[in-house]
């Protein structure tokens, strides 16, 4: 790693306030992606500043048509909560299928979600479930968060410090993983929402996570797997590398929604 | 340098470190605590395993400043009175290692599994060492020394 200061904050003000303090400093929360992104010398931060343990941003809250969680949140605790299981079996299902579960004791759900990696698997649930990211300046639907490949809507320094998703009527993910990564290969979640149904496809975009409406228009009709035969996205649009060709992912695609669908009839 | 303070294996220790230090190279170089190994240093393998407040984290991929105020155990901090932890015990008596690079990992992800898992087969217990990889055994030992500890442990 490239050397660089520690700052742990105790709260969101001062962690803005860290930031603040250096031109080039990211925010640490489980750095279950950026510590290996800094090995691999691939990003030299001047600063880190640590809200991993900022108590105000770890938390699951369950209320009547949605489920709150805090950013600084790990995995485990989302995959372990009951009440949110039962509000959103699809979330605590999603959130136990990460990484592995040291990984998971640590990574956390803003963390996830600020990187936008394109086989990260939360992307999917925020899009699917039309979830609302609070920053600690504003609101930002999930539709208009992810902008690209390691790219969201977010400000320089602006602090994620919650997510809500509403209750969906049904939902489901499904995701063929890397064996060796446990990264999503396609990862595809479904979900009949108060606004429609809606699918987000992770893992398999060359501009991160999408949504397939081909797919989303089929299953308002006949809410099936039967209903998503033959519907792909095209191979064009999709990431190619010695993990998969675009046409695997494309067909990978298809049959995981099919999966994740099935699992709900 | 930051200043850290937390409890290793039941004692206080108190450092400064740099920034950058990782968990596994504190506990490795500052504090001779060498039965944490570091295998891949990527992680992808579990060699490098600790309980951070109980819980199973890979100590390559944390820095040694995030750890600060918690409750660490290591390998060597597991047994209690000269007396092997019965996961210890449940690999040697299974012949759950070879060479034995991967175990101190191994164990410390079996002890939390054990503390923290319902209605453990063989199933789950390899689903939960998904984070672990050994390559001698195959893992069939390793899983039976799982679930016999388990057993003992919960009587």
């Amino acid at each position: 790693m490239y050397p660089f200061t520690y700052h742990r904050a105790s709260s969101i003000e001062q962690a803005q306030a860290l930031l603040d303090v250096s031109d080039d400093s990211k925010l640490l929360a489980g750095g279950q992606t950026l510590i290996p992104t800094l090995k691999q010398h691939l990003a030299s931060p001047g600063a880190l500043v640590d809200i991993g343990k900022i108590e105000a941003l770890r938390f699951v809250r369950v209320e009547k048509a949605s489920v709150v969680v805090g950013a600084a949140t790990p995995h485990a605790q989302v995959a372990g909560d009951g009440k949110l299981a039962q509000k959103i079996p699809a979330l605590a299902h999603l959130a136990g299928k990460i990484g592995d579960p040291h990984v998971r004791n640590v990574g956390t759900l803003g963390g996830s979600i600020a990187n936008n990696d394109p086989a990260a698997d939360y992307p999917a649930a925020c899009l699917a479930l039309g979830a609302t990211i609070q920053t600690d300046k504003r609101n930002i639907s999930a539709d208009d968060f992810f902008t690209g490949l390691f790219e969201t809507a977010l400000e320089e320094h602006e602090i994620i410090t919650e997510i809500s998703f509403p209750v969906p009527k049904l939902a489901a993910y499904e995701k063929f993983p890397n064996p060796a990564s446990r990264y999503a290969l396609a990862g595809v979640f479904v979900a009949q929402t108060e606004a429609g149904v809606r699918v987000a496809v992770t893992g398999a975009g060359v501009n991160g996570v999408f949504r397939m409406t081909e797919m989303e228009s089929a299953l308002a009709n006949n809410w099936s797997a039967d209903a998503l035969e033959g519907i792909s996205p095209s191979a064009d649009s999709l990431l190619s590398d010695l993990h998969g060709a675009a046409d695997y992912r494309a067909h990978l695609v298809n049959v995981m929604a099919k999966r994740a669908v099935a699992q709900t009839c | 340098m930051t200043k850290v303070s937390m409890r290793i294996n039941g004692e206080q220790v108190n450092a400064d470190v740099d920034g950058a230090q990782l968990l596994a190279y504190f506990l490795r170089d500052k504090l001779n605590l060498t039965g944490t190994h570091i295998g891949c240093d990527t992680s992808q393998c579990g060699a490098c395993v600790v309980h951070l407040n109980g819980r199973a984290v890979k100590s390559c991929t944390m820095l040694a400043a995030q750890a600060d105020g918690a409750d660490i155990t290591t390998i060597e901090g597991i047994q209690k009175n000269g007396e092997l932890h019965p996961v210890q015990r449940a690999f040697q008596q299974h012949h759950a290692l070879q060479c034995g690079f991967c175990t101190p990992g191994m164990i410390m992800a079996a002890v939390d599994i054990i503390e923290n898992t319902n209605d453990l087969d063989e199933h789950s217990v390899r689903e939960q060492l998904e984070g672990n990889i050994c390559r001698c055994t195959g893992y069939q030992n390793i899983i039976a020394a799982i679930l016999s500890a388990a057993k003992e442990m919960r009587g």
